[in-house]
């Protein structure tokens, strides 16, 4: 499989590789032991896996441009507005559903190549060009919306997202998990994984290997962008319509769960394994505690801190090999 | 007046090698004293003592102003005796003024409340006045030319500096055009003026004759011979930086490279440090590139690469034509070139990464079967490739970082070698590369060539160029002035070239 299954590997490596989901397991067994009547139930769970789907992806959708390197704070912008689209040309338009959601994956590919054609020509971070782009978005959102939520949107999308189960959890759930899979199968398997890998950690040895350096870095963000909307759409069917600021609240949890999930399966390296796990840690974390009857704010302590936790972990992780970035 | 600086039996050992030994130098108040030798011959070693930064072996005494000083020197102890150094890359902020780059130290230590610019940008004129200097205080560093950022650096270095002090140049003029290096000449004298001893180091032979007063040779860490600058001749003193030992090997004569065709032509190049450069590399040969630093030799591979962008040229590769202005590296690659860069950490090997990612950038394509990479096969092949070139452990799946500094050139070697290119370039390719593995990196560009192709060398180490180039071109001031083959090539000439001991129109001749 993976690189990272190697031989030769010390104990200390394997520690590092599971400490995430054991820590998973053991979050798990902390709130069963002090609440087991409410968080110990099937239903939690079903909740839990099924209703973050939506962070899952827009968090799938950070890792590929983290990979080569560049920053995409423009996802949430993108999340709301596809959001906002599928409500806006479905329900005010009617538009069919499907063209609505082409319309609005097609738009995160546009908004992902403008970031790229922006921050190669001109030569910009990224962190800096999709910041201005995610605001812009946000502000074509309320403009659009009218600054007002929008329901009602096609049944048929709200039952194949959140309301058919399999085995108790949501469809949105798999979904989630098979994009895992695949972005882990491209990310490992494919030529165009290893160049977005090579790009983020040695941009100048793959410019001078003949890697198109520009071209993997805007493909990478058009990417993100085409993923946030992917994310989107599942919640414009998780909820059922869009409100203004849906996405806004999810950036951080994304950067969070990115950042933890690179300390975990792949010690060192952003993949999607770790990042399904760092996500629910994160969604497992937060339930447990607004089930034994927290205030919500624990929600900002809880994924503020796991970001500064889990950069510092992974800065660790990265630290047994020099880092070589720029 | 005691002299600034005395030396006396200093030595220094690297791992059982002698980077410095028995070395005595004394510089004078208020003179000018050149420090000459070549690569590796001991000059950066005995600055890195002086600043702190290395320890001597015990035995070594140092004397400033006449005051018994003892070795090691801490770090930045250097400071509170009074010396100062100006190094290659100057350690200007570009982005800040030229008051700001001035007060840097101040700036960052500063405690008030408010920052005393007034009296600061006064004291700033007066001290430009007093060497000579002539800068806008509110200008951008980045705004200036190299050389005005080189008198700043200078000014900078002796502000806070006692008049009895020393000032280490170190190849501050690398990058100057030839009026420039003038105004620094102009400055450097105003310093010594003051009494303050000045330590030049430098490459350049003509340089070393003008400015200064005295002069030390260095050679494998020893100093070799030095004087009164005037009572010199340029050739006595590039004898001393050569020495007379070694011989080259046999290499193929200007009638055998005559016969075989060209694998790259290159006319009319120009752009970064290359003036104009036109050569043709032949099928089979190794042709060295070399120069001093600065003269352009060490562009020309990034310059055909597509690198370094280019203002004029062209390149041909087999029947392909390419104006140089429009190149790329992913184009270079596609011609059948390849490079292997000086710079291995930044240019050449992902060090985070595994052997096997390395190894196989370039070959993805090949092990693609439909959406698929085969992974297996990637392993199983480089692990062939990688004991091919014997490199050591050979596991792909360690980080490149892991491995030697001769290993991981061995690694880069492999991975270029795989696409076999029409034309190899190698830019130091020993650089950091312990003796046994040097030797292991020759026999890969040998058998290189015995593949037929041709393989471009461009390296400021003499050396090994005469070890193993069959024709040397040598670069002085972005063009090439001489040109040796077969049996001309020896250390020794490379060396006298690129000083211009001689006049080069007789070696072109040949």
């Amino acid at each position: 499989m993976s690189p990272g299954k190697a031989r030769g590997r010390s104990r200390l490596d394997l520690v590092q590789r599971i400490a995430l989901p054991v820590a998973w397991l053991l979050l798990i067994a902390g709130f069963g032991i002090a609440n087991p009547s409410v968080f110990l139930t099937a239903a939690t769970f079903q909740t839990m896996l099924g209703s973050q789907a939506v962070l899952l992806v827009l968090t799938l959708a950070l890792i590929v441009p983290l990979t080569a390197g560049d920053y995409d704070l423009s996802v949430a912008g993108v999340l709301t507005l596809s959001a906002m689209m599928v409500a806006i040309l479905n329900v005010q338009h009617g538009w069919p559903i499907w063209a609505a959601i082409v319309a609005a994956l097609v738009m995160g590919l546009v908004v992902g190549l403008a970031n790229g054609l922006v921050m190669v020509f001109f030569g910009i971070e990224s962190l800096i060009v999709t910041l201005g782009m995610g605001t812009l978005l946000t502000g074509i959102t309320l403009w659009a919306s009218d600054s007002a939520t929008i329901s009602g949107i096609s049944q048929g999308l709200v039952d194949y997202v959140i309301v058919k189960r399999f085995a108790g959890i949501s469809l949105a759930f798999y979904y989630a998990i098979a994009l895992c899979a695949i972005l882990w199968w491209v990310l490992e398997y494919t030529s165009i994984g290893r160049r977005l890998l090579f790009v983020g950690r040695g941009r100048s040895v793959s410019k001078l290997s003949g890697v198109r350096v520009g071209r993997v870095r805007i493909g990478a963000l058009m990417g993100s962008a085409a993923l946030a909307a992917l994310a989107g759409v599942l919640y414009a069917g998780t909820s059922g319509g869009a409100d203004p600021s849906s996405g806004s609240s999810l950036l951080l949890p994304a950067f969070a769960a990115a950042f933890l999930g690179a300390t975990s399966i792949m010690p060192g390296r952003f993949n999607p394994w770790g990042t399904a796990i760092a996500v629910y840690f994160l969604v497992t974390g937060i339930t447990g505690l607004q089930l034994m009857g927290v205030q919500s704010y624990v929600q900002q302590l809880f994924y503020g801190g796991a970001l500064l936790v889990a950069v510092a972990l992974s800065q660790l992780a990265r630290g047994r090999v020099p880092l070589d970035n720029g | 007046m005691p002299d600034v600086l005395e030396i006396e039996g200093l030595a220094k050992t690297f791992g059982g090698v002698k980077a410095l030994q028995g070395v005595d130098l004394t510089v004078r108040a208020g003179e000018i004293h050149g420090l000459l030798g070549q690569n590796g011959s001991g000059k950066s070693t005995l600055i890195k003592v002086l600043a702190g930064f290395h320890q001597p072996d015990p035995g070594g005494r140092l004397r400033v102003n006449g005051q018994e000083v003892s070795l090691p020197l801490a770090p930045g102890e250097y400071k509170a005796l009074g010396m100062r150094f100006v190094h290659q890359d100057l350690g200007l902020i570009p982005s800040l003024t030229v008051l700001e780059n001035l007060f840097l130290d101040e700036l960052s230590t500063e405690a008030s409340v408010s920052i005393p610019w007034k009296r600061w940008r006064s004291h700033a004129r007066t001290l430009m006045e007093r060497y000579g200097v002539h800068l806008e205080t509110s200008k951008l560093v980045s705004d200036l030319r190299p050389v005005e950022r080189a008198l700043l650096a200078i000014v900078r270095a002796v502000a806070t500096a006692p008049s009895n002090g020393l000032l280490v140049l170190d190849e501050p003029t690398v990058f100057l055009p030839q009026d420039d290096t003038q105004m620094l000449f102009d400055v450097t004298r105003n310093v010594a003026g003051t009494g303050t001893g000045v330590l030049f180091v430098s490459h350049d032979l003509e340089e070393v004759k003008q400015l200064t007063d005295r002069f030390t040779v260095f050679r494998d860490g020893r100093v070799v011979g030095g004087g009164a600058t005037a009572d010199h001749t340029r050739e006595q003193i590039v004898r001393l930086i050569v020495g007379h030992d070694l011989e080259a090997v046999s290499h193929r004569s200007a009638a055998q490279l005559a016969a075989s065709t060209v694998a790259g032509r290159v006319s009319g190049a120009c752009g970064g440090l290359v003036a104009h450069a036109s050569l043709a590399v032949h099928r089979g040969e190794v042709l060295g590139v070399t120069g001093l630093s600065g003269s352009g030799f060490e562009d020309l591979p990034y310059l055909m690469f597509g690198a370094v962008p280019a203002e004029s040229g062209r390149l041909e590769i087999g029947s392909r034509t390419t104006d140089l202005r429009r190149q790329n590296p992913t184009k270079a690659f596609q011609q059948g070139l390849a490079l292997v860069p000086a710079d291995r950490p930044r240019d050449g090997a992902i060090l985070s990464l595994s052997v096997l990612d390395n190894v196989s950038m370039q070959m993805l394509p090949s092990f693609q079967r439909g959406p698929f990479l085969r992974r297996k096969r990637m392993q199983d092949e480089s692990r062939k490739v990688l004991s091919t070139f014997d490199v050591r452990p050979n596991d792909p799946t360690l980080p490149c970082s892991s491995l030697s500094g001769g290993n991981q050139q061995k690694v880069l070697m492999a991975k270029w070698l795989q696409t076999r290119p029409t034309v190899l370039m190698v830019h130091e390719p020993t650089q950091g590369v312990d003796v046994g593995a040097r030797e292991e990196i020759f026999s890969v560009l040998r058998s290189a060539t015995a593949e037929g192709m041709g393989v471009l060398c461009a390296s400021s180490d003499h050396e090994q160029l005469a070890l193993i180039c069959d024709r040397v071109l040598i670069f002085r001031q972005g063009r090439i002035v001489a040109e040796l083959t077969g049996e001309q090539i020896t250390k020794e000439r490379i060396s006298e070239l690129s000083y211009a001991v001689q006049a080069p129109t007789t070696d072109l001749a040949s």
